[in-house]
């Protein structure tokens, strides 16, 4: 039986060679299909993966309306919590785990002189972050819920920012001055850079580069640090302004995020949502009935619009596309075949069943496809290097090619063509042998 | 021509004849698609900002230490001296953003003090007296802010200045017909008075959600001060962009060193700026061409194929046929005309195929409805396609001698 598949597959590789014009015009037809399917599928595959997948069910961002139905969007509540709301949750610690966040960016003043100052772009949060979000650590460990209560001044930083600062060495304990102020370093991270970066959507920082620096978000409070991404005021007016009263008003600038590990911790943490709501409301606060939001990782994601459009419009036409080279394909495959309808007739009744011709031809159809696989491989390749004109460099950067992609491609271009193959090879083997005999 | 000869002889290639027309059918969907989507992106991407966008360079200047607003502002116009006293610079100006940036600030406009629903949104740019020449504006009606004029203020303050400069569309949407000039319009912290009006300004975002107030801006004459920095907007003497822009930053530093410019993005000439804001929408037009021209490439060729195919299988009966009397060009005509009904069956089905798809698109990704001009176009398009694919083979059948209707296949 296999001696008879490798005899059917050195058939096709023989008949490749005939008809060269069909061949190659199937092998490039398949290869762009199967090309730009393949490139437009790794930019899709890149942001629209689980950025947390062992976590992402257990992981909520509860959002509450303090705007009310006369200012809100369509009924939703604001994407992010104001302080009043966000330290509410965080006093009322009713999840396994919560914490509260907002990008914030600190100056560096290297000692050495010539070397430039910069920003560090990262984040005020509180100690859970680290184990809510599973941030690896290179050094040390993130803080407690001691140093959040005592607004200390701790930092975790990235390993690209210990490389910078202390060329990589264990850093824990030492002192590193931000803006004029010292922190303590808790903590290096591990290379840590989830994307999309659902924990911040918000500000726009779905792609962005990888923060360097987290604090607790109680001493940047206390020290006036101001928020480096959005602020949603809503149009109501209610802002505050000064710093006090701004922390008082309603504009949203804060990311909640709690861990609810199973279904009856979600309800139970539903009801406490609608109940501060309901007590917001007898306080004269809200004049509205609760409107509360708890969606998980990928719900968020998805409400957040976390996928570029461009990503999915590219990757439907490409497919679209795909699909064309394949109905193309069948057109080829099926002239191909029919013009040897006087062989197919001679091997029919020389005592070949249907069954055999069946299986050359589809043997055939998967060298056609092997072929297209190969040259596809090559435009994907080509077609990766490109990326950076089509897409913005943030998101073209996400795409790579690896083995997983690689054997996509092939297996794609492979079955698509088997596929294409079923309606020329079964017209192949309905040649009767004695009509072809007949006509010769 | 006769059709009713093709049209059965058709009928012995059904699976052929399918192919063709499917294949012209998805083809014709795809095209008028990526072109609708190709110009849709260009338009976009050529709406004017309505400044110099040749000289004018932008200075992103963070401050280090975090300092207090006063501070702040002392700091500003320190900037702003070293940067007006440079031989290379025109004008400058603070601002908390700049047409394209991103990023910025957008507020709520109304007409009532007690009113609930906007007027209508707009982007608010801090500005100075100097703001208007920096950026190469337009006074249309009113006049400029006076030096004595400008204030400052913390992000968190009111935003309630006494007098603002406003957008032609935003006059023309807040008071249609009017003129703009004089009238009061109440913004997030209170009342403003109009006293000038300005061509054209367009907003900080070109993105998806700020396209209803795309050239409603309100200039307001403060200058914001941040503590985590501002940006400074410079118009370079016509020719001395180049040199300006790394000046600038050598004599901030010099001045001032306690700052970050960053090194990628620090300092954006105006180009830089439209380049960096319309990447996706450059990006998708480059890729729907490309999937375009590959796309007719592979139907024309398939075309090629399979009509080559049914040449060489009829070899015969076109010999039968010439043996008869029938002339090379009736035969070419055959093949034509046989392309043509398989290609107008494909485009009437493609039509409905693409206004199928764009309808999908329009409530799925925020597109807009597939214009006609593109359906035609892409109608012609594919017809033309289809009869160039074809002649090819015709050619060849055309050229089968009348001898061929004696010899066996």
């Amino acid at each position: 039986m296999s001696g008879m598949f490798v005899h059917n597959l050195r058939l096709g590789a023989a008949s490749l060679r005939r008809n060269v014009l069909l061949t190659t015009l199937m092998i490039m037809s398949i290869g762009f299909g199967v090309a730009a399917s393949m490139v437009t599928f790794a930019v899709f595959r890149a942001v629209s993966g689980d950025p947390i997948p062992q976590k992402s069910s257990q992981l909520f961002v509860p959002l509450i309306d303090n705007r009310g139905p006369q200012y809100n969007r369509h009924g939703e509540p604001p994407s992010a919590l104001n302080y009043v709301d966000a330290v509410a949750l965080m006093r009322a610690h009713k999840a396994v785990r919560q914490t509260m966040l907002y990008p914030v960016g600190l100056s560096v003043m290297p000692d050495d002189p010539h070397r430039m100052p910069f920003k560090a772009p990262g984040y005020a949060t509180y100690g859970d972050f680290f184990s809510m979000f599973d941030v690896p650590f290179l050094f040390g460990s993130g803080w407690s819920d001691t140093e959040d209560e005592a607004r200390e001044p701790v930092i975790v930083i990235s390993r690209e920012l210990n490389q910078k600062l202390f060329g990589g060495s264990n850093s824990v304990g030492q002192r590193l001055v931000l803006d004029d102020k010292q922190y303590r370093i808790v903590g290096v991270t591990n290379k840590w850079d989830p994307k999309p970066r659902f924990f911040d959507t918000f500000s726009g920082n779905a792609y962005a580069d990888p923060a360097q620096i987290y604090i607790p978000f109680t001493y940047a409070i206390a020290q006036h640090i101001d928020t480096r991404g959005n602020n949603n005021c809503g149009s109501d007016g209610k802002r505050g302004d000064t710093w006090d009263s701004w922390l008082q008003g309603e504009c949203v600038w804060i990311n909640p995020w709690v861990e609810l590990d199973n279904a009856a911790q979600v309800q139970a943490y539903r009801q406490f949502l609608d109940g501060y709501a309901r007590e917001q409301r007898e306080a004269g606060r809200f004049n509205w009935a609760p409107n509360n939001r708890l969606r998980d990782v990928r719900e968020w994601l998805d409400y957040q619009r976390a996928v570029p459009p461009e990503s999915r419009i590219s990757m439907t036409l490409a497919f679209g596309f795909l699909l064309i080279c394949l109905v193309n394909t069948i057109g080829l495959l099926l002239a191909k075949f029919m013009r040897r309808a006087p062989e197919i007739g001679v091997r029919r009744a020389l005592g070949a069943s249907r069954g055999d011709i069946y299986r050359q031809f589809l043997a055939e159809a998967a060298m056609v496809g092997l072929a297209g696989g190969a040259l596809g491989l090559m435009f994907t390749a080509i077609g990766m290097l490109g990326l950076g004109m089509v897409f913005e460099p943030q998101i073209a950067r996400l795409a790579h090619l690896d083995v997983s992609l690689m054997l996509l491609t092939l297996l794609v271009a492979i079955l698509a063509t088997v596929v294409a193959a079923f309606y020329p090879t079964w017209r192949a083997a309905q040649v009767q042998p004695a009509w072809q005999l007949k006509s010769n | 021509m006769q059709i009713k000869p093709i049209l059965s002889a058709l009928r012995r290639h059904k699976a052929g004849t399918f192919l063709i027309a499917a294949q012209i059918a998805l083809t014709l969907a795809i095209v008028c698609n990526a072109l609708f989507i190709i110009q849709q992106r260009v338009a976009h991407l050529s709406e004017p900002s309505g400044i110099d966008e040749a000289n004018i360079f932008v200075i992103k200047s963070e401050w280090v230490g975090a300092p207090a607003p006063d501070q702040a502002d002392a700091q500003m116009r320190e900037d702003l001296q070293v940067l007006r006293q440079l031989p290379g610079v025109q004008n400058v100006t603070p601002s908390n953003s700049y047409p394209l940036r991103g990023d910025g600030w957008d507020d709520a406009i109304r007409l009532k003090p007690d009113q609930v629903q906007d007027s209508s949104g707009a982007t608010i740019y801090f500005a100075d007296e100097n703001f208007l020449d920096t950026l190469d504006l337009k006074l249309i009606a009113g006049r400029n802010f006076r030096a004595e004029e400008i204030g400052h203020m913390d992000l968190r303050y009111k935003l309630a200045p006494p007098v603002v400069i406003i957008t032609k569309a935003l006059a023309e949407k807040l008071f249609p017909g009017e003129t703009a000039v004089g009238k009061t319009i109440y913004l997030i912290g209170g009342p403003a008075t109009v006293i000038g009006e300005v061509e054209l300004l367009q907003a900080q975002s070109v993105e998806h959600w700020a396209s209803e107030f795309a050239y409603r801006s309100v200039i307001i004459p403060e200058r914001l001060n941040v503590s985590l920095g501002a940006f400074y907007i410079v118009r370079a003497r016509p020719g001395q962009l180049e040199t300006a822009m790394p000046a600038a930053v050598k004599a901030l530093f010099a001045h001032n060193p306690r700052r970050v410019i960053n090194e990628d993005d620090g300092v954006l000439s105006f180009s830089d700026v439209r380049s960096r804001a319309y990447e996706s929408d450059r990006g998708m037009a480059i890729l729907m061409g490309v999937i375009c021209a590959v796309l007719l490439a592979v139907t024309a060729a398939g075309i090629v194929g399979l009509t080559s195919f049914w040449v060489g299988q009829r070899r015969k009966q076109i010999g039968v046929r010439r043996a008869l009397g029938a002339t090379r060009r009736d035969i070419l005509n055959y093949f034509m005309t046989e392309n043509l009904l398989i290609s107008v069956g494909g485009v009437l089905f493609g039509a409905v195929l693409a206004i199928a798809i764009n309808l999908w698109m329009v409530t799925r990704f925020e597109m807009h409805h597939l214009s006609m001009v593109y359906l035609m176009a892409g109608v012609a398009m594919l017809l033309l396609l289809g009869q160039g694919a074809v002649l090819a083979p015709a050619l060849r059948a055309s050229r089968v001698p009348p001898v061929e209707a004696t010899r066996s296949v």
